[in-house]
């Protein structure tokens, strides 16, 4: 459902999003692609085309692994979870981004 | 970082199966996602579409999925190169072109580098070669009597610089000499070494069989010990026999027991020959009448020193220049020309690296071997433009596959990446097979040079160093030919690619103007190449037919040796005279002359000479030749003036000299110097003389072709007063050499059954002394003619690829009336235009190439206008010849047989 009225993500979020989707849980792809588009309430557009080379990018950087699993629906699928570092990474990109946000906030109000 | 690694190589190793992970993975999303949409109400094809279009092009998903697990290079490399190996069979053709080409190019520089590195890089073949060091006197201005060779040093030197040096381990001296193994008649010479006590042991060098020399052998009085021969030699003359040992050898009449064999890999210390009978310096007493031991005027000896551990070069050189005053104090000879005493006095002796040995080859062939490297260089430069031609000719026709490859997602990094892959294996494939070319061609190099040499021994095993040269130069190669093409057709716009069809029109057009300019190159460097060569083998042909001042056609030369035991003075005069009857009364025979210099033999004779009367400190260097009356007749040489020398000219009589115009010029500076007196200089061994002039020739060279014609003296051979027990007979006659040799040597024979002689033509002669020259027009020829016939190839594609193009063009104007000349017109102001161009450019860079190959020429200037425009000419031949086929194919082929086409 693609359309204008949703937002893009901008550079390097899809990252921060996708450890966050991981720290409720082990996820596979596409429950994580759902996940991340409930969540917004529908307000983000997950670039699906982007997703998973950033999933693989995330496992070289060894924030998360993945292993193979049987979905709800009894099929193989791969499964995602967070590893200690990545929850690292995980608190150390939220504090970033919560301050990012204040700082923007900030200025864009006193202005 | 260990995980990293441990993926990649997973990755790598279990390529298919991380493929099909991720294929998995992806149908999974694809599944769960079409389900979705299913169950929102959407039909089964329009829910597959949304989830595809959602997801993005599958390949290029894989494609960033790979790139962000960090595998890209390693798996896609072993991917490509796969891939590439597969394309490349698929075109045996060109894969062999290309290969061969490179094989052939690449091949020739390596074996130029084989033999540079061969006979100047390569270090001796003995232990620790880095320690060696030779001694050497800094400035030999001083030195006077024979110099045998470059930094030759005499015997008592040598002695004093044992006694006293302490920077050296060991030291030793060695000399090369030619030995004569034949008892009598025609010499049947060797080389051979004169070499002091520990030459063996210094160089760390162990008998293969038997004993080499100790120090023991080699002391004054030693008589004749024995001989050490090399391996090749106890092949050669003893058939590899197991009992040589003890064996007799005839050495210059002498019985010489072998004593031992050195081992395979040893040829001496001079790079480029092969020693085959090695003596105690101490035996030359008993070889030769000459007492070169005790002679401080002989400077014949190289001599070699192992530096002491933790001694370097720079050190040694000073310690021998603080000995130095006392060596040079102790040997000054006591018969030493007086103005030269200080100058003996204050020589110093230095120390050199001798790591590499000695070698006159590498003196004499270096330069030659540079500009060849380079010649071949160009010529290669000149195949990878053809092979960078060949490529985009293939990229023309894979355009439309690289532009599927581009439109359905292929990165441009990847498909550069792709098509270098492709030159790379080329290259690959092509520095392999230039290894063995290069086995080849080195050893055809080899053979000329050692035509030229009379045998030269050289070490051709390629070592690291030819190692790295190729691929060096096949790398370079391979990023000539294989970057641009990759390049270009990345650039490929896929939609016009894929529009204009197979034939596409634009794209083509645009790698046009790229082969168009790589012809333009090629023209470029053939014309310098050609004009080059042409100025080469005029050198050759002015060097062959330069007129020495004599008749070299119909002239030979007898080199004489007679046995020690021979009678001295007076005798040898009368001797030489009855030999002179006999050689003269041989049928066939129309003169014949003795001198003790041949000319244009290398051999020289010198010393200053001043009018008797004038300031000596005004006189001149002068090359003078002792000769037998009938010399000129013999040679060809014009009396100008008053006479030549007769029988009754003797050692009694008064002391007389015919000198050359230029002598009249340049010493006595008078046009008629006949009745004037000349002073000629002391030497070691004879006192200053006074000679009257009596007649005046005209001019000849005396040393090399090549050099100008300068002041000559000649003295009676019957005045010599230390006559030589060697001889040069110069005989004129029509008959060939294999008719004239039976009777000559009878009659020599007939004079004196001891003599050993050698007979040979005048020209030979001449010939064996231009052998440079003629390896270099040789060479260089061939090297241009492969550079022309590259570029006529070159061109020749270009012009049938425009005439592809064109085709359609061509058709219409053909149909609607376009008369035939226009076609060829068109296409020969096309071809017309690059080899213009190309010569344009070949001729700016002309002067620069010239210039270091001025110093090679003779008799022709580095800007010979005839050579340039030859090689233009050429050419243009060239050029014409390479656009008439296509062009007249293009005019012929009916407007219906190309239109039909469309």
């Amino acid at each position: 459902m693609s359309s204008s009225s949703r937002i893009e993500l901008p550079q390097g979020t899809l990252d921060l999003l996708i450890l966050r989707t991981l720290a409720l849980g082990p996820q596979h792809g596409w429950a994580i692609s759902q996940r991340l588009q409930q969540i917004s309430s529908e307000a983000l557009q997950v670039p699906q085309g982007s997703l998973y080379p950033a999933l693989h990018r995330l496992e070289r950087k060894d924030w998360i692994r993945s292993s193979w699993d049987v979905s709800d629906n009894n099929r193989k699928a791969k499964y995602y979870r967070l590893t200690a570092a990545g929850r690292k990474q995980l608190e150390k990109e939220t504090e970033l981004w919560r301050k990012l946000v204040a700082a923007v906030g900030q200025v864009l109000d006193a202005v | 970082m260990l995980r990293d690694l441990f993926l990649r190589l997973k990755s790598l190793f279990r390529r298919s199966a991380v493929e099909r992970e991720l294929e998995q993975e992806l149908r999974f999303h694809l599944e769960q996602e079409i389900a979705k949409n299913l169950s929102r109400g959407l039909s089964e094809s329009e829910a597959t579409r949304r989830a595809n279009l959602d997801l993005g092009g599958l390949e290029q998903m894989k494609e960033e999925s790979r790139d962000a697990r960090g595998v890209w290079f390693l798996e896609t490399a072993v991917n490509d190169l796969r891939y590439a190996a597969r394309i490349l069979r698929k075109s045996p053709g060109f894969t062999t072109v290309a290969v061969l080409s490179l094989a052939l190019g690449v091949g020739a520089n390596t074996a130029i580098f084989q033999l540079i590195n061969a006979i100047r890089l390569r270090t001796l073949p003995v232990n620790d070669p880095q320690n060696l060091a030779e001694i050497r006197i800094a400035d030999m201005t001083d030195a006077r009597g024979a110099q045998q060779r470059h930094y030759g040093l005499t015997y008592p030197l040598w002695e004093q610089i044992g006694k006293r040096q302490d920077v050296f381990s060991g030291a030793f001296a060695w000399a090369d000499a030619e030995f004569n193994l034949s008892p009598q008649g025609e010499v049947r010479s060797v080389r051979g070494l004169w070499v002091s006590g520990r030459f063996f042991d210094v160089l760390g060098i162990r008998p293969f069989m038997g004993r080499l020399f100790t120090a023991g052998d080699d002391h004054r009085g030693c008589g004749v010990p024995g001989a050490v021969i090399s391996y090749s030699f106890w092949q050669s003359e003893f058939g590899g026999s197991a009992s040589v040992i003890g064996k007799k050898l005839t050495i210059s009449d002498q019985q010489v027991s072998v004593l031992g064999v050195t081992p395979p890999g040893f040829f001496g210390v001079d790079v480029g020959h092969q020693f085959h009978v090695a003596l105690p310096i101490c035996s030359i007493t008993r070889l030769s009448a000459f007492n070169a031991l005790d002679s401080g005027t002989f400077w014949w000896l190289s001599v070699i020193g192992r530096l002491k551990p933790g001694i370097t070069v720079e050190q040694a050189s000073s310690q021998l220049a603080s000995l130095s005053p006392g060596i040079f104090r102790t040997t000054l000879p006591a018969n030493y020309p007086p103005v030269s005493v200080p100058g003996y006095l204050h020589m110093k002796l230095t120390a050199h690296s001798f790591a590499t040995g000695l070698s006159d080859l590498r003196e004499r062939y270096s330069y030659l071997l540079w500009v060849l490297l380079g010649i071949a260089g160009a010529v290669l430069l000149n195949a990878c433009a053809n092979l960078a031609n060949l490529i985009l000719a293939r990229a023309g026709t894979r355009e439309r596959e690289i532009a599927v490859r581009l439109a359905i997602g292929g990165s441009t990094k990847r498909i550069i990446q792709q098509l270098l892959l492709e030159s790379v294996l080329i290259a690959a494939g092509g520095a392999i097979a230039a290894l063995f070319a290069a086995h080849w061609m080195s050893r055809g190099l080899l053979a000329l040079l050692a035509a030229n040499e009379g045998g030269v021994h050289v070490d051709l095993h390629p070592d690291w160093r030819v190692l790295v040269f190729t691929f060096v130069i096949a790398s370079i190669t391979c990023i000539i030919f294989g970057l641009t093409p990759a390049l270009r057709a990345a650039q490929s716009q896929p939609v016009e690619a894929l529009k204009s069809g197979s034939r596409s029109l634009t794209a083509g057009k645009a790698t046009l103007g790229l082969r168009r300019a790589l012809i333009t190159a090629q023209v470029a460097l053939s014309l310098v190449l050609l004009a080059e060569s042409l100025l080469f083998v005029k050198t050759l042909r002015n060097l062959t037919h330069t007129e020495p001042g004599f008749r070299t056609h119909n002239l030979f030369v007898a080199d004489l040796g007679f046995p020690r035991s021979n009678p001295q003075d007076l005798q040898v005069h009368a001797w030489q005279k009855a030999l002179l009857n006999q050689v003269g009364s041989v049928p066939g025979v129309l003169a014949v002359a003795d001198a003790n210099t041949v000319p244009l033999a290398g051999t020289s004779s010198s010393n200053r000479m001043w009018i008797d009367g004038h300031d000596p400190r005004a006189a001149k260097d002068v090359h003078w030749s002792r000769i037998s009356p009938g010399y000129f007749r013999t040679l060809g040489v014009g009396v100008l003036a008053g006479r030549d020398f007769t029988d009754h000219d003797g050692p009694a009589t008064r002391k007389i000299a015919i000198v050359n115009e230029a002598f009249a010029k340049q010493v006595t500076l008078t046009s008629d110097p006949i009745g004037l007196t000349v002073r000629m200089e002391a030497t070691p061994s004879t006192p200053e003389t006074v000679f009257e002039i009596v007649g005046v020739v005209t001019n000849t060279k005396y040393l090399d072709v090549r050099e100008a014609m300068g002041p000559i003296v000649y003295f009676p051979i019957s005045q010599d007063p230390t006559p030589s027990l060697s001889d040069q007979l110069l005989i004129r006659s029509n008959l060939p050499l294999k008719n004239l040799l039976p009777p000559l040597r009878r009659a020599i024979l007939e004079a004196d059954a001891n003599a050993h002689f050698e007979i040979y033509r005048f020209e030979d002669l001449i010939q064996e002394s231009l052998g440079r020259e003629r390896l270099m027009a040789a060479l260089s020829m061939v090297f241009a003619i492969l550079a022309a016939l590259l570029s006529a190839v070159g061109l020749y594609g270009v012009i049938t690829y425009i005439v592809t193009l064109r085709r359609t063009e061509i058709g219409i104007r053909i149909a609607l009336g376009a008369d035939r000349g226009r076609i060829f017109r068109m296409l020969f102001l096309e071809s017309g235009t690059i080899l213009l161009i190309g010569l344009l450019l070949g001729m700016l860079l002309l002067p620069a190439v010239a210039m270091l190959t001025g110093k090679m020429l003779f008799g022709v200037k580095p800007r010979d206008p005839v050579s340039l425009a030859a090689a233009v000419l050429l050419l243009l031949l060239v050029g014409f010849v390479s656009t008439f086929f296509p062009a007249r194919r293009a005019a012929l082929a009916g407007a219906t047989a190309a239109l039909r086409e469309e």
